[in-house]
Order: C-alpha cells, then sequence, then structure tokens
C-alpha cells in the first residue's frame, strides 16, 4: 500500500467512525447519579435555638449505622462558654452524642473545668455538619474519583471504590470526614441522602425538637428556609477557604471556627 | 445490631495513637501516622540518589564514577519501596490499583502511579545501557563453562533474557549505549526531582491545613530530597567499602583472591576522594534547602496570619525539641560544621551523613505530624504516640515496626540486586 493510499483510507475509517462514536455521550456520574439535579440542598442553622440536648447526633448515628459508641460522628455539637475575663471554653465530649449533661467544661485528658455562672459572659451552642461545599477539596483531591459532589448539591463518597488513603479527610477544612471503623473507608455526612431523595427530611431535622436544623431546595425561592438565607443575615464557616459552604447558619459568633 | 457493632468497633482509625487536648473537633485525629513520614523520606533517597548517579552521567564529574554506578543501583532498589508505605498505610490495600485503574486528575497523588512508572523505566532503562555489556559478557561466560550447575544455568537465563537479545558488543553499539545513557540521566533529573517535588505538593497543596500550606512546600522537599539521597549514597558507599577492605585484607571473597583485586591502598584512596567529592554537592543541597525551610519560618512569623498563634505554640513551645534541638542543631547544623570545617576526613564525613539522614527524617516528621498536632478549630493540640509494641496489624504496620521493616527493605532488595547487577568489580563499563 502506498503512502498516499494508506492516509486517504485512515482518514475515511476516522470520518465514518465519527458519526456513530459522536451519538454518545460521556458518562458523568455527577449526571447519572443525581435524583433531581434540579433541586440543589442547602442546610440552615439556627444557632440561637439549639440547647444541645444531642438527639440529632443519636438520630444520625442510628439512621446512618455508624457504630453508636465509635469516637466518630457525621455531625456534632460544640458547646462555646466566653467568661468576662476573656477566656475562651469550647468542647463538645463524644461529638454531644449524649448531650451537655455535665456543666463543666470537658478540656480533653480527663480534664475538667467549673465554670462561675456568675463570671459567664455568653454561651451557646453550634451544631456542625458537613457543609457540602460548592468547590468541595475533598472530591478534588480524591485520587481515585470515589467521591464526587451530585448534581443535587451533594458530596457522596464510593465505598466500594474508596483505597482509604486519608486525602480527602486531611483536605476538609471542617473535619466532617472520618474513617469508617467497620467499613475502613473515608465516611461523612450524606444530608441523609436515602431520605431527602424519597421526600423525607433528614434523621437530624427530624430529630431536632425545636428546630435548630432545617432543610431546603435553595433553588426554591418559596420554601421559608430559603427565603430564611436568601433574605436574611446568615454566615458560613470558614469562607476564606474558598469552598462555598452550602450550610449556613443564623446568628453565627465570629469564634466560631 | 447497634450495641454488638459498638463493641466491636469503639476504635477509630488513629485513635490509638492520637492523644487529645482541649478542644479538638470529634472527627479529628492523627490519620498520617508514621508510614506517610517513611513515604516522602523514601521517595526523597529514591530521588537524591539518582541525582548523584547523574552528576557523572550527565556533567561527566568523572571522580563520582565508583559512586555513581552505585547510587543509580541502590536507587533502583529503593524505588518499590517508595511505594512500600502508602500501602501499608492504606485502608483498602487491595484497592490501590485503583489510583492506575481510574486516575481523578484533579487529585496530586493520581499523579503518582504515571510519574513513579515513568521514572522506575527511566531507571531501569538506564541501568540495561550501563549493564548490558556486563549481562552479555556473563551470558557467554556462562554458557561456555562446562558442568554448570543448577544456580548457574538460573543465571544463565536471567542473563540471557536480560540482554533483551541485543548482543552487539561492536565499539560502535557500545557507543551508542553511552550517548543513550547520557540522555536517559538527562530526562531522569528533572523527572527524579518531579517525583520528589510533587510528594511536596501533595502536602503544601493541602489548604486545610496551615501548616504545611506553602508553594515553597516542593521546592524545600526536591532538596531535602536531594540531601538524603547523597548522605544515603556516601553513608552505603563507605560502609561498603569497608566491607570490601575488610575482605581484601583478609582474602576472604573469590574476588580478593584474585590477582587483579583492588589493594586496601587502592581501595582507600579511591573512597577518599569520592566521598568528599560527594559531600561537597551534599553540603550545596543542604544550604538551598536549609535556606527555604528558614525563610518559610521567618515568612510565618513575620506576616502573623491568623494560624501564626496555633503555629507558634507548636512550634516554638510543643515541637520545639524535635524541631530545633533534633532537627536544625543535631540534623543540620552539626553535620554542616563536621563537614564544613578543615581538615576533613572520611569518618568525619561519614559520622555526618548520618546525623544528615536523621536530620532530613526529623524534618518530614515535623511536617507530617506537626502538620496534623493542632487541631482545625485551633483550639486544641493532638499528640501522637508512635506505637511500639504492636497489639493488631494495625499498630504493626503504622507503628515502629512498620517504619523498620520499611527502612530495611531497600538493603535486603540491594544485596539481590547486586547478584545481578554487580556495583564493583566491572572492568569495561561506564
Amino acid at each position: 500500500m502506498k503512502r498516499r493510499d494508506f492516509i486517504k483510507n485512515c482518514i475515511v475509517v476516522i470520518a465514518g467512525a465519527s458519526v456513530p462514536l459522536s451519538a454518545l455521550v460521556m458518562v458523568d456520574p455527577k449526571k447519572v447519579l443525581a435524583a433531581n439535579p434540579e433541586i440543589q440542598w442547602a442546610f440552615l442553622i439556627d444557632t440561637t435555638k439549639c440547647v444541645g440536648c444531642g438527639f440529632c447526633v443519636k438520630a444520625c448515628k442510628t439512621e446512618n449505622d455508624i457504630p453508636f459508641n465509635a469516637n466518630i460522628t457525621r455531625t456534632w455539637v460544640e458547646r462555646y462558654v466566653f467568661t468576662m475575663d476573656d477566656q475562651r471554653y469550647i468542647d463538645s465530649p463524644k461529638g454531644a452524642l449524649y448531650g451537655f449533661t455535665d456543666s463543666r467544661v470537658d478540656l480533653g485528658m480527663g480534664e475538667f473545668k467549673e465554670i462561675d455562672p456568675r463570671n459567664v459572659g455568653k454561651a451557646f451552642f453550634v451544631p456542625k455538619l458537613c457543609n457540602h461545599c460548592a468547590t468541595p477539596p475533598c472530591t478534588q483531591v480524591c485520587p481515585v474519583g470515589a467521591t464526587y459532589k451530585t448534581d443535587d448539591g451533594v458530596v457522596l463518597v464510593d465505598r466500594t471504590w474508596c483505597i482509604g488513603c486519608g486525602y480527602c479527610i486531611m483536605a476538609c477544612p471542617y473535619a466532617a470526614r472520618y474513617f469508617h471503623p467497620t467499613l475502613k473507608v473515608a465516611d461523612k455526612c450524606t444530608f441523609c441522602y436515602h431520605r431527602i431523595t424519597k421526600g423525607l427530611e433528614t434523621a437530624c431535622v427530624n430529630a431536632c425538637p425545636f428546630g435548630a436544623r432545617k432543610m431546603c431546595n435553595i433553588h426554591d425561592t418559596n420554601d421559608r428556609n430559603t427565603q430564611v438565607i436568601l433574605r436574611e443575615r446568615v454566615g458560613v464557616l470558614k469562607d476564606d477557604f474558598g469552598t462555598k459552604p452550602q450550610a449556613f447558619y443564623i446568628g453565627l459568633a465570629q469564634e466560631v471556627r | 445490631m447497634l450495641d454488638q457493632v459498638a463493641q466491636h468497633a469503639l476504635q477509630v482509625h488513629g485513635e490509638a495513637w492520637t492523644v487529645k487536648e482541649l478542644f479538638v473537633l470529634p472527627n479529628e485525629y492523627i490519620y498520617w501516622s508514621i508510614q506517610i513520614v517513611m513515604y516522602p523520606f523514601m521517595t526523597g533517597l529514591v530521588a537524591g540518589a539518582f541525582v548523584l548517579s547523574s552528576l557523572y552521567h550527565v556533567f561527566h564529574v568523572e571522580k563520582l564514577k565508583e559512586i555513581a554506578r552505585f547510587s543509580l543501583v541502590f536507587s533502583f532498589a529503593l524505588l518499590p519501596v517508595a511505594m512500600m508505605p502508602l500501602m501499608l498505610h492504606l485502608q483498602q490495600p487491595f484497592r490501590g490499583i485503583n489510583v492506575l485503574m481510574t486516575p481523578h486528575f484533579t487529585s496530586a497523588i493520581s499523579a503518582f502511579g504515571i510519574v513513579f512508572l515513568t521514572y522506575a523505566s527511566i531507571v531501569a532503562t538506564e541501568l540495561w545501557l550501563v549493564y548490558r555489556q556486563h549481562f552479555v559478557l556473563s551470558a557467554q561466560a556462562l554458557q561456555a563453562k562446562q558442568n554448570r550447575s543448577v544456580m548457574d544455568s538460573i543465571f544463565l537465563l536471567i542473563f540471557n533474557c536480560l540482554t533483551l537479545g541485543a548482543r552487539d558488543l561492536s565499539h560502535e553499539a557500545i557507543e551508542k549505549d553511552h550517548r543513550a545513557c547520557t540522555r536517559m540521566a538527562g530526562i531522569g533529573i528533572p523527572v527524579a526531582c518531579f517525583l520528589h517535588g510533587y510528594a511536596g505538593f501533595i502536602f503544601g497543596s493541602v489548604k486545610a491545613n496551615a501548616l504545611w500550606m506553602t508553594p515553597l512546600m516542593p521546592v524545600i522537599f526536591i532538596c531535602s530530597a536531594v540531601v538524603s539521597g547523597v548522605a544515603l549514597c556516601i553513608l552505603c558507599y563507605v560502609l561498603v567499602q569497608e566491607i570490601r577492605k575488610f575482605m581484601a585484607k583478609r582474602k576472604m571473597s573469590r574476588w580478593a583472591r584474585e590477582a587483579s583485586a583492588p589493594t586496601v591502598a587502592e581501595l582507600d584512596g579511591a573512597e577518599h576522594e569520592e566521598v568528599l567529592l560527594a559531600s561537597n554537592y551534599l553540603l550545596y543541597f543542604m544550604i538551598a534547602a536549609l535556606t527555604l525551610e528558614i525563610l518559610d519560618l521567618i515568612f510565618r512569623g513575620y506576616t502573623q496570619v491568623k494560624s501564626w498563634d496555633i503555629l507558634r505554640k507548636v512550634i516554638m513551645e510543643r515541637d520545639f525539641f524535635k524541631i530545633f534541638i533534633l532537627q536544625y542543631t543535631i540534623g543540620n547544623a552539626v553535620p554542616f560544621l563536621m563537614m564544613s570545617l578543615p581538615g576533613r576526613t572520611v569518618r568525619r564525613t561519614t559520622l555526618a551523613t548520618v546525623l544528615v539522614l536523621f536530620g532530613v527524617f526529623m524534618m518530614r516528621y515535623n511536617v507530617v505530624i506537626g502538620g496534623q498536632a493542632f487541631s482545625l478549630s485551633f483550639a486544641g493540640f493532638m499528640e501522637y504516640h508512635l506505637p511500639i509494641v504492636p497489639e493488631d496489624w494495625e499498630t504493626f504496620k503504622e507503628g515502629l515496626f512498620g517504619a523498620l521493616t520499611v527502612a530495611a527493605t531497600p538493603f535486603v532488595l540491594f544485596y539481590f540486586i547486586n547478584k545481578v547487577l554487580p556495583v564493583f568489580g566491572m572492568k569495561e563499563s561506564h
């Protein structure tokens, strides 16, 4: 075969093959796996309503089958106590799984501190969970693409593909991720994806007796919670990391990190 | 059911060696432990050893001929070990291959497979070019031998395979090998630097970690990699030469009994010259590495951004001994003085290289563990307790013995590779 013929044949083959191939679309798990791409889930937390009962933590662990007493959790509540002499105390014993039943602040390593109530300047609770960032650093760093963001705005982990390197855990500025003690893969809050895609509330929202936790579709401007996010003064955690968190806080103090 | 799970699964990964103090977020542990300290340390040794060998192959520093061949073979022995700590650290080691199957290219780790394999093939090619003549000659010698033993037959098979059918030993063919070798070494230097620079990038790009996040990280890692690689090569070279001298004196080995065997004085002379020259390069790279590290520290202290309060407590108080005494004083300042003061001897240089290796290890330790010594809340600390006596598989592989296994493996590999690719006693080679 002459060179000219060879090149001619090649062009014919490429031209012929490109027509059927163009019908194929690259499969994007984000699009395929998203249950409702028109929805953009967001979370709204009213810190002024939280009393630190820990029902949300219990509900989450039970609903998502996370080893109950293991010292990791998908959601947790932090207690902040600021004294009049400018001392700051923060704790979250077992992620507030059993609530804050002890008035003493847990200092770690088995030490506790009793604070005189008259000396307390301000004190409050802050519930935390995965922020399901719009630009999540955890999905960016996964070497195998086992963690991804769905089109409806939820960051998920593929437990069958995660290699357990821990890079996503390191990359998350909110410490929302951990290794599942029995499955040995990275694990995190899923916004109860199995529930919200069926029209149910997340376990923690459902369990909160004071309505401190709410969920909404940020695209639905008729939703009351969406209106709060869009109309009221709400804050997000650590916005300096450029992660664009989708968990919004009412009454967020600047000391909360 | 939940209670049952709770009974069995109380221990979370990282809980065994992490002690939390003040307020640390519930999910925070020292997830990256001793094996992740070993990973950049071992990759650094690979890259550094290769750079040393390239000094001879690319820049034709003739005096480094022997140590260059040694470093090349040694960097080949170190190669599989660069991967070992990662495999030992993975929670799902059998899925490690996924990194090659479905690389997710926005991740710094995903390039590992590609960069690592590219680098491995470059080192293998260069080794093959250096040793091709040896393979052919050995195969021919074994072929001609009467009464081959089983071992001889095995070696014959190995050497025959290793020649890859290229048995031409004419002058032109050898010359061609030389030129190709120079070219491979030339390509190898940037790839070696990339291999290690990107190990630095893995850490430097974690924006969540205040200590790691700096664009200087890859450069610091490259410089300290070369430092550690050169130091290890000098150390091992001296040790091997000492063993050879010992054998030559007592005629303990087959080669030592041959008429052409080098005398103790010859071995001594070669060793002296090569070690002192290599240690000069070590000094240059040490200056570069130290300058960058100190610059990073000063910059953090001077700019005093939000994270500085907690970083200062970690660097200046909690880890002071590890950083300023073990790393900078014993690992950097002391060996630097030992090598730069006049009247330097091989013994003094060798001792200095041991300290340098220790210093680089401590630098990796202080970066990897130190970066996890404070909470993301900036309100608490985590302390790392290296598991010494293994209680289970996890505390073994992420403990002292796991790290020692990784550290010992290259020497075992080197012993076997040296059987096929002899570092010393080759007449016609480059």
